[in-house]
């Protein structure tokens, strides 16, 4: 039941509620109840086709060799396919948003890097040829030595994980090893600090397991395109990847999805579709790729294990005044999401709390383990875990009422936050005063009556005069030439058919000459159909001339590098 | 790959099938007759997403080897309305806001059905062990637990 | 290899074909053999099983409680003969995995499954296996890998003097039905007051179901008390070799062994 208090912000909103409060039916509840809700699976085609695919059983290890030759005579085996077969094989979620480098392969070439990682895929007639072929396939493997925590995988000397990231860690900003947060000067105020309380605080990574596994069944359709349904959560990611490593125009690809059998994040990382699709390509049939259920458990990517050190500065009547932070997001053996996590996190820095030191060092770390994603609070859940359990924490040392610290140290209305934004529509006093009250827990008169809209502002709302900065974890030689970066001039991409065209192929679409383009053309990458790719775009003429932008280095993350104006 | 045939009941209507040997039930209903209610969730008897009633007794179909059904009668949540009119429970599950997902309701409605078939007036101690078998990731169960007992005190077998 | 499977009218000739075929798998309730099969397993392409009714019987046998090896969960909890049991089954699985799971199968069913069996070890039954004469359940479990040719036509137990005797506590962290921790099976007759011929099995504290040797040597004539059942707490990890597994570690396996057997033991609820 919902509880409103309405005597909070009483005039700041307009206490009409037409929605919240009142239940309302969900629009899929009669497809739900009588089993109709269309699911990834929930759809029927002739000569369906089942993919499967081997894989690692080691942490890390080089393949040497891989024979599959046995395996393609299986009986019901219809194509079995290597990492040669997969036209772009190296891709990074983000990479759609031009961060990150690309790192992860479809199907594993030189090496695998955690345990489950896919090697070969088999698309066979039924589920049972496909294990049956799988088991006769050869993997040559030479074991290689394995890192599975993060402070160890950072240390000189430890197993390279990741190719494109040999150091074991992301590469942020094409400068740091770690995402750097920087307000005042933590060292000089714990050195004012009457208390210096440390903490240390590991999360396991946490398996989002919903009841439908992830999959997507590809199919060829009659107008030179595949229609895929799947379970992601993420569909237009999934469309952009599939078009990326396949090298396919995304108008050629009819995604369909809607009804998800629980997602809580584990259905980002846009994995099923483009191998589908693939094996739909190379055999012209319609084909399903689904984890198994031990597949979702161990394959499938968690929320990333977290480990966190932090260190406040308190003075006894309970101020924080100083607080740092070293995070270790275990990202395992690719980067996937998590080296956005650590940025999202790191704005949350530190917590719901006007502290006017703050200091971050976060390191986005390859391990040899199951690489991790998204799960519910995505980037925040971890760190706020620790925040909360570190302020217990202090308010131990310091003997002080622990809902009394969080209200005393609270943000408020207009205070400067860690990252350079103004504190608005904050409530956590009235949410430890509402959970006091509930708790029957006693706080003190004048903490309960403490505001939000009060006392925020003024010496608050300033950014430090002096904030002090390191290079720290710099990248030796870190610059526009460096290790990371590689600017491309921008070549637009041909069309490209399945090299055994699984249906007659179609002329490409040629718009015709006059035709005038759509507002903001210029802007956009030019057609996949133009009639002669070369490495500019030209306009038609109807449009005055404008040169599209060089494309952005592959690092660059627009929100966070301080070009986008608020 | 043999084949061997399978006539049994679904839902009241016969059905002849003729399924891969060694063929779990949940493939024969959903890809074998187009029965697409029961769903997959781990192929190994831990999660009930694939329950269904044989002869009024809760299966778990993907552990149910097809070919032992012969003869014998099969329902599902597909037939669980009759026509345009839902099942008791069906109406109780949506009144309760039992399901967010959904894809644990065919699986609910199953076991919460062979429960008040054979006991119309469960108490809350008899619903929480006949959906004992069944995960839900999304609700947290009480929508269910709820629904159900809703469905029991409203008459279990009402349509419409 | 694509799967097939060979259904048999008589137990014997099933019993024969699992016994001349390299790659069979003898089906019980199929929790376990269909599981294997969804996965892919390559250790069997064929699945025997059979019809005979013999499997499904249960009755009074002069002194012997005889159950069909087909026998369900669900009718081990059903059957006025076998309600003493019913606590042991209804800790199997939620009601589906009970209309399936039979008495043949749980003796088969690897560590930390095998909840029925470690029951049964306790109230001292016999197998009987097709085409052979009844062993004891000890016999079987101790050379079970040998065994697994074996298909069992029933289980009979020998009827006992007081059905209160029978204790039965599973320990899961999903109540009642997830697997196992541990359980204890015990049979505790009393005379003048006093144990005599205590039987106590575990079951997830070792490879199979176990006898608990030192506890029954510890409880020989002792007062059902807190006195009484000092000795025995004291050596009830004597002989476990608990695994470590996702449920449970060894090391919490061995902790909690001796609080459960003393809860048993006094009759404690918790």
């Amino acid at each position: 039941m919902i509880e409103f208090r309405k005597e909070y912000f009483a005039d700041e909103r307009d206490d009409n509620l037409n929605e919240i409060g009142k239940p309302t039916q969900r629009q899929d509840m009669l497809g739900h109840v009588t089993g109709r809700s269309p699911y990834f699976d929930d759809h029927l085609f002739d000569g369906l086709l089942h993919l499967k695919c081997l894989r690692s059983p080691h942490h890390h290890a080089r393949i040497r060799s891989v024979d599959t030759s046995e395996a393609e005579r299986m009986p019901g085996v219809k194509k079995v396919i290597r990492a040669r077969d997969v036209p772009l094989n190296l891709n990074t979620l983000l990479s759609l948003m031009d961060f990150g480098l690309d790192d992860e392969p479809m199907l594993a070439d030189k090496k695998v890097c955690y345990v489950g990682e896919p090697v070969v895929a088999v698309v066979a007639e039924t589920e049972r040829a496909c294990f049956d072929a799988i088991a006769k396939i050869r993997v040559d493997y030479e074991v290689l030595p394995h890192v599975l925590d993060v402070e160890e995988a950072i240390k000189p000397g430890a197993p390279s994980v990741n190719p494109t990231y040999p150091t074991n860690t992301f590469l942020y900003h094409e400068k740091y090893d770690h995402q750097k947060l920087r307000f005042g000067d933590v060292e000089a105020a714990l050195r004012q600090a009457d208390h210096v309380v440390e903490g240390r605080y590991q999360m396991s990574p946490i398996e989002q397991a919903p009841t439908e596994t992830c999959g997507a069944i590809a199919a060829p359709e009659t107008n030179n395109r595949f229609v895929v349904y799947t379970s992601t959560q993420a569909l237009f990611f999934s469309l952009g990847t599939a078009a990326k490593m396949l090298k396919v125009s995304s108008n050629r690809l009819h995604f369909i999805g809607g009804t998800v059998g629980g997602g809580f994040g584990g259905k980002v990382d846009s994995i099923h579709e483009p191998m589908a699709i693939l094996g739909c390509m190379l055999t012209g049939k319609p084909v399903r790729y689904a984890w198994d259920r031990e597949e979702e458990m161990q394959v499938g990517a968690p929320r990333g294990a977290e480990r966190w050190y932090i260190t406040d500065g308190v003075m006894n009547d309970g101020r924080i005044i100083a607080r740092k932070f070293t995070g270790y997001f275990d990202s395992g053996a690719y980067t996937r999401l998590s080296s956005y996590a650590i940025i999202k996190g790191t704005g949350h820095l530190p917590g719901p709390y006007t502290i006017p030191n703050v200091s971050s060092d976060v390191y986005c770390v390859f391990t040899n383990r199951t690489p991790a994603t998204a799960m519910r609070g995505f980037g925040i859940t971890g760190v706020d875990f620790s925040i909360e359990a570190h302020m217990d924490k202090v308010a131990s040392k310091i003997g002080m009422n622990p809902i009394e610290l969080r209200i005393l140290n609270s943000y408020r209305d207009g205070d400067m936050k860690a990252h350079r934004r103004l504190a608005k529509n904050t409530a956590l006093i009235e949410c430890c005063q509402v959970v006091a009250e509930k708790a029957k827990w006693k706080i003190g008169n004048e903490y309960k009556a403490m505001s939000s809209l009060k006392g925020g502002g003024g010496e608050r709302a300033l950014i430090p005069a002096h904030t002090a900065i390191d290079q720290k974890g710099m990248v030796r030689g870190s610059g526009s030439s460096s290790f990371g970066y590689q600017p491309q001039p921008y070549v637009p991409s041909t069309p490209t058919f399945p090299s055994t065209p699984a249906f007659p192929s179609v002329p490409a679409y040629t718009p015709a000459a006059s035709s005038s383009p759509a507002p903001g053309a210029s802007e956009r990458r030019p057609a996949e159909n133009a009639p002669t790719p070369s490495s500019t775009y030209t306009p038609t003429p109807s449009q005055p001339a404008t040169p599209v932008e060089q494309r952005p280095a592959v690092n660059r993350f627009s929100s966070i590098s301080g070009l986008r104006r608020r | 790959m043999a084949k061997k045939p399978i006539q049994f009941q679904l839902n009241g209507s016969g059905q002849a099938i003729f399924a891969e040997e060694g063929s779990n039930l949940l493939d024969v209903l959903r890809r074998g007759v187009g029965d697409l209610s029961p769903k997959y969730g781990c192929g190994q008897g831990t999660c009930g997403t694939c329950t269904v009633l044989v002869n009024g007794e809760p299966r778990l179909s993907c552990l149910t080897l097809a070919e032992t059904v012969e003869g014998q009668s099969v329902e599902t949540t597909a037939g669980l309305a009759h026509g345009p009119q839902l099942h008791a429970l069906q109406h109780a599950f949506m009144d309760n806001f039992a399901a967010q997902c959904g894809y644990c309701t065919p699986g609910m409605l199953m076991a919460a059905k062979a429960l008040l078939d054979r006991n119309p007036s469960p108490s809350r101690e008899e619903v929480v062990e006949a959906i004992s078998g069944n995960i839900c990731r999304c609700t947290g169960y009480e929508p269910i637990i709820n629904a159900v007992l809703a469905a029991a005190q409203s008459g279990g077998r009402r349509y419409g | 290899m694509p799967m097939s499977v060979k259904t048999f009218a008589q137990v014997d000739e099933a019993a024969r074909a699992l016994a001349a075929s390299r790659s069979a798998r003898y089906l019980g309730g199929g929790t376990l053999i269909m599981r294997a099969v969804n996965y892919g397993d390559q250790s069997f392409d064929t699945i025997i099983r059979t019809t005979d009714p013999r499997l499904k019987q249960i009755a009074q046998q002069g002194e012997m409680l005889v159950i069909g090896a087909g026998i369900t969960m669900s009718e081990i909890i059903a059957n006025r003969e076998t309600a003493f049991l019913a606590p042991v089954a209804r800790t199997v699985g939620g009601q589906a995995i009970r209309n399936m799971a039979t008495v043949g199968g749980n003796l088969f069913a690897a560590s930390p499954y095998g909840d029925f069996t470690a029951a049964l070890l306790a109230l001292d039954a016999r197998i009987v296996p097709a085409g052979g004469q009844p062993i004891s359940l000890e016999e079987f479990l101790n050379a079970r890998e040998r065994n697994a040719g074996l298909v069992i036509v029933s289980v009979q137990i020998p009827r006992l003097r007081d059905v209160n005797a029978f204790r039965y506590v599973k320990v899961s962290r999903v109540k009642p039905k997830g697997i196992a921790v541990m359980s204890i099976a015990a049979v505790l007759p009393m005379q003048a007051g006093r144990l005599a011929n205590a039987r106590i099995a575990h079951g997830a504290l070792g490879p199979r179901p176990l006898r608990a040797l030192a506890v029954e040597r510890a409880l020989e004539g002792r007062s059902l008390d807190e006195a009484g059942i000092a000795q025995a707490l004291a050596v009830a990890t004597e002989g476990i070799d608990p695994p470590s597994d996702p449920i449970a570690s060894d090391w919490y396996r061995r902790q909690i062994a001796p609080v459960h057997l003393k809860r048993l033991l006094l009759g404690q609820r918790r």
